[in-house]
């Protein structure tokens, strides 16, 4: 009895001592939780945000439903960039953020992209001329960029009638990999993710959306933690040269 | 109570693991049949291929047989060659994808049944002048029924429950390959957690049932003398 005392009393111990050192190797590290659309963005940010700062960024890709969720039951993200202002919304109502804290970062854009070359004019008529088997859009009840794909369909009148040839993806990223995959002939995807460099989406046709088609994509961001580290992340996105970087991606900027 | 939408979801899924079931007893039968008696030395590769799904997460597979259906893909390549339509955000595809899928929890428990018969009733049968196929037919089949009867659930209960191939492949259609799994995960990520609920508790519901009568049924079976 008195050596399990012993025992349990040096295994606390050691717990302290690592917990001590763990605590110190990781000052200075968030946790930022990003919506999967802003994944290439966000690491050439955080590449430029570590040329000029000691900070460890860790980043959590997921949907931002998905996200939301997990934020929701506790999970310890320091910074939540959303592809949409809804989540942000709920939390900050929650009281799960850090008041005051909330802006849009980016607004996305749409694109209708084919891996054919000849499939997409200038105009987007080819959504009109119907001549193809499968549209792909992410789902609009859970995607901010399927939403909005669903307004350009119905402003332009066509959402019934293309309704047959639609294919949902889960979210953006499945869209866009159903058109590069080849099994869609072309889809509504967001703008920044054919502009990602080195990926396989040279060549082909498109047609950037004009954006008084559906209403805006704004992309907030939310700060959830009161380290420093969060807020000197978020004052960054919020300034040039961070506004350029997100430019070069495909988005708008406020 | 089930909104329209999650009907159809749900007896989509029915349809499908109804049908698989099928295809996957009809192609694995003979198939663990033949690895219980080739005596071919490269029989563990296909044993292993088989044995694939079992470990690797169901979107390995799902992205895979995406890639393999599109235009320049073998299968796609092959479909547009003949003519025909490619197989991807259809039902058909997603009968193939859980085909696959499901092929090694039908397989597995036929060659294990098949392999516990031995080979002295078949002896039997040749001296009483059975023809191979009248064997097969008459000794084997009957003889592995404990095992057609795991076979044919957990191959069911396996596709009823399939998610990542049907969310690689599928394309969220209604009524075409929006099955159960695929509407749960959807109405989670809009946050309409009731009705994840209710979709849910009849899936569980359902395969409990469905792995109890497996179970009841092996031990009924375990009491036949051999």
């Amino acid at each position: 009895m008195l050596n399990l005392l012993t025992i349990l009393r040096n295994v606390a111990l050691v717990l302290g001592v690592l917990a001590i050192v763990a605590n110190r190797l990781h000052s200075g590290e968030i946790s930022v939780a990003v919506a999967s659309n802003f994944g290439n963005t966000i690491r050439a940010l955080v590449a430029e945000y570590q040329a000029s700062s000691e900070d460890e960024i860790k980043l959590i890709l997921g949907s931002t439903g998905k996200l939301y969720a997990q934020i929701l039951h506790g999970a310890p993200f320091d910074v939540f960039l959303a592809a949409d202002e809804q989540r942000p919304k709920l939390l900050e109502e929650e009281s799960i953020t850090i008041s005051d804290t909330r802006f849009t970062y980016a607004i996305g854009r749409l694109v209708l992209w084919s891996k054919r070359s000849d499939l997409v004019d200038s105009k987007g008529s080819v959504l009109e001329a119907g001549d193809f088997r499968f549209l792909s859009i992410a789902h609009p009840k859970l995607a901010p960029y399927g939403q909005a794909a669903k307004e350009v369909l119905m402003k332009m009148d066509l959402w019934e009638a293309l309704a047959p040839k639609l294919v949902f993806g889960e979210n953006v990223g499945q869209a866009f990999h159903f058109i590069s995959s080849g099994n869609a002939e072309l889809g509504l995807i967001a703008h920044s993710q054919i502009l990602q460099p080195g990926s396989l989406t040279e060549g082909g046709s498109r047609w950037l959306v004009p954006s008084n088609l559906h209403s805006p994509i704004e992309q907030q961001a939310v700060q959830l933690s009161e380290k420093p580290e969060s807020r000197r992340f978020l004052a960054f996105l919020k300034n040039e040269p961070a506004l350029k970087i997100i430019r070069e991606y495909g988005y708008d900027t406020p | 109570m089930f909104s329209e939408p999650d009907l159809i979801a749900l007896s989509l899924t029915l349809k499908l693991a109804l049908l698989s079931t099928f295809i996957l007893l009809i192609v694995g039968t003979p198939l663990a049949w033949w690895l219980t008696v080739s005596r071919w030395p490269l029989k563990f590769v296909v044993e292993t291929v088989i044995a694939l799904p079992l470990v690797l997460p169901p979107t390995v597979l799902g992205f895979y047989v995406l890639i393999a259906l599109g235009p320049n893909g073998p299968i796609g390549g092959f479909m547009e060659l003949i003519g025909a339509r490619s197989f991807a955000f259809t039902f058909s595809g997603l009968v193939f994808g859980s085909v696959l899928y499901s092929l090694p929890f039908v397989v597995q428990p036929l060659q294990n049944a098949f392999q516990a018969i031995g080979s002295r009733p078949f002896e039997v049968a040749a001296t009483l002048g059975a023809s191979p196929l009248d064997r097969f037919f008459s000794v084997a089949i009957p003889l592995a029924k404990p095992g057609f009867i795991t076979a044919t659930a957990l191959g069911f209960a396996h596709t009823m429950g399939e998610f990542g191939v049907a969310l690689m492949i599928g394309g969220s259609i209604p009524g075409e390959t929006k099955v159960a799994s695929i509407a749960i995960y959807e109405h989670v990520e809009a946050l309409e957690y009731d009705r994840a609920h209710l979709l849910s508790l009849t899936l569980l519901a359902f395969s409990f049932i469905v792995l109890a009568i497996v179970y009841s049924s092996r031990r009924r079976f375990s009491l036949i003398p051999s």
